[in-house]
């Protein structure tokens, strides 16, 4: 569905990545794994036609981005910023709403759907009680639920995110997990999704891209890239595998 | 529906700001008789006044009010920075500096006018190319230019103040400080400003998704540049019309948009009427105190809406501190 086509990503004088070619399916879930400046990032925001590459081209459904309307490619992509605003003026309810933009048909007001969609989103994400709160008010944990309400109310078939579990509290974090899990499984939508938590990419993810941030990349399933050396070498970190259950669990090496 | 009743009222005090304001004034109209002069039905002296000397001057206000109000709403989204008022483009130091050239050479109210267009016309579009210019645009960037071409611009007012002939100076001062005294023909500005709000009203929803920060509407599908150029010249437009029309009248354009989002009007498809219709009615009062509360001394509206702005403001701040904690 999406297709990243010799990808090269960088600064001037600093190659993050070179020439990554891959295609991320329907039904996947993706893990970007890779240490902090190692271009994970600056690469989601290269998949969603937010910065242009330094070469090669993102492609939806064989289109190149870069010749799409930006309407039509927000109607399939959705993007979790690592960072976004916490200055909103209006409520949270105005704020999930804004989630239904690529898809308004009139320039003055939103269709009794958006509104439907978004009450629903809200409510998936607990903040019903919080719907008519200024979403300034709110905490770090309940602005983070805010904004993947209003990614969910988006409705893409690509999901691009970045650290969607930071301020979380446990249970939604898992409450996230599986709803991108449900929506790659039962409307085979593409999730591509950069975290640090290995015990969750483990559970929740089945293919994984691994940023060296010097041009050199890694990807496959858990068999072929999830073990203690291509992590330990990921990191920079040495690191010891558990078996527990169906769990695989990487602890940091005591110093 | 709160905010369309919130809208609903404002049209009422609005309306009622123009009326009000036709029936004070040095000489006393009933507003029955006033209410009589404007449908015709009355004439002689009280009919003359009403729609030769208020009507003018009323309509100059209230456009000047609507058109600051709407050009802070607009700036507000594009800086993304509360503070920004109508004045970070060095549109009213141009201006300024262009009127007040026309009026140190002698010369009569329509080189003024022109003069001071080209002025305005000239600061901004500077501001727009040194800010717009690099690829990697950034809010602070247009901030910082705007303050540092008005600090230039000051310059030369002052210097123009010291060479002018003391006869001069008073007229200059008012100018500056903002005055609706030489309002003879107001309905450009008010066929701007129904204009501009006519044009900015389809794009009230992309300001929502604006003040999101830029790449996020990008990411929701905002052609972002576009738009930003776009709000840049309708605030440009609405400035400088308002600048022509009633000189630098300050803290309406800051303080009606911060008034109508703790009014609940955040959303961006309520708050441009509505501030329109609040910046109208705020400036209409203000002038009318100032042309009628100490008459027939006359002060420069500019100075009162800074009177009365400048407390609100600090109001605003105390609270924003409150919320803060």
């Amino acid at each position: 569905m999406l297709r990243a086509e010799r990808l090269s990503l960088g600064f001037p004088g600093r190659r993050l990545l070179e020439g990554l070619s891959l295609e991320f399916c329907p039904g996947q879930v993706w893990a970007v794994l890779g240490r902090n400046g190692s271009g994970k990032s600056t690469l989601l925001h290269a998949l969603a036609a937010l910065r242009a590459p330094q070469a090669g081209t993102t492609l939806l459904e064989g289109v190149p981005l870069d010749t799409m309307p930006r309407r039509r490619v927000a109607r399939h992509i959705g993007v979790l910023l690592q960072e976004e605003t916490h200055e909103f003026w209006g409520s949270v309810r105005d704020f999930v709403l804004l989630g239904r933009y690529p898809h308004v048909r009139s320039p003055f007001g939103w269709h009794i759907d958006d509104e439907a969609v978004a009450r629903a989103e809200i409510e998936s994400l607990h903040l019903t009680g919080l719907a008519d709160r200024a979403f300034a008010t709110l905490s770090g944990g309940e602005r983070q639920r805010a904004r993947a309400a209003a990614l969910f109310a988006q409705r893409p078939l690509v999901y691009l995110l970045d650290e969607p579990l930071q301020h979380l509290d446990l249970p939604h974090q898992v409450a996230v997990l599986e709803r991108l899990a449900h929506e790659a499984r039962e409307h085979g939508a593409v999730v591509v999704m950069v975290v640090h938590e290995l015990l969750f990419a483990s559970r929740y993810c089945d293919r994984f891209l691994l940023l060296y941030g010097d041009g050199r990349f890694a990807h496959g399933g858990a068999q072929e890239v999830l073990d203690a050396s291509h992590l330990g070498e990921l990191y920079g970190f040495a690191l010891d595998v558990v078996e527990a259950g169906r769990d695989r669990l990487f602890l940091p090496r005591r110093a | 529906m709160p905010r369309a009743i919130g809208l609903v009222f404002l049209l009422f005090i609005a309306g009622a700001s123009v009326l009000g304001s036709l029936a004070v004034g040095s000489v006393a109209i009933s507003v029955a008789d006033t209410w009589a002069a404007l449908s015709g039905s009355l004439s002689g002296p009280a009919s003359d006044i009403v729609w030769k000397l208020r009507l003018p001057r009323i309509l100059a206000a209230f456009s000047c009010g609507g058109l600051l109000a709407m050009a802070g709403v607009l700036l507000q989204v594009l800086l993304r920075n509360p503070l920004a008022d109508p004045y970070i483009f060095g549109v009213s130091g141009g201006a300024a500096l262009g009127v007040l050239l026309a009026m140190l050479l002698g010369t009569g109210a329509m080189v003024q006018t022109g003069s001071g267009l080209a002025g305005a016309i000239a600061a901004s579009a500077l501001v727009f190319g040194l800010s717009f210019r690099t690829a990697n645009w950034n809010p602070y960037r247009l901030l910082l230019t705007g303050v540092v071409v008005a600090a230039g611009l000051n310059a030369g007012l002052s210097l123009i103040l010291v060479l002018a002939p003391q006869t001069a100076v008073k007229g200059m001062l008012f100018w500056l400080m903002g005055d609706l005294g030489y309002a003879e023909f107001p309905l450009p500005a008010l066929l701007v400003l129904v204009t501009l709000l006519i044009v900015a009203m389809p794009l009230a929803q992309a300001m929502n998704v604006l003040a999101l920060g830029r790449i996020k509407a990008q990411s929701l599908g905002v052609a972002v540049t576009g738009i930003e150029i776009l709000l840049y010249g309708l605030a440009a437009v609405a400035t400088v019309t308002a600048v022509l029309f009633g000189g630098t009248i300050g803290f309406v354009g800051l303080i009606v948009p911060h008034l109508m989002r703790m009014l609940g009007m955040s959303d961006h498809r309520w708050l441009l009427p509505s501030a329109v219709l609040a910046g109208g009615s705020f400036l209409t009062i203000a002038d009318t105190i100032a042309r009628s509360a100490w008459a027939p001394l006359q002060f420069p509206v500019g100075v009162l809406t800074a009177l009365l702005g400048v407390p609100v403001l600090l109001l605003l701040l105390a609270g924003r501190g409150n919320a803060a904690r």
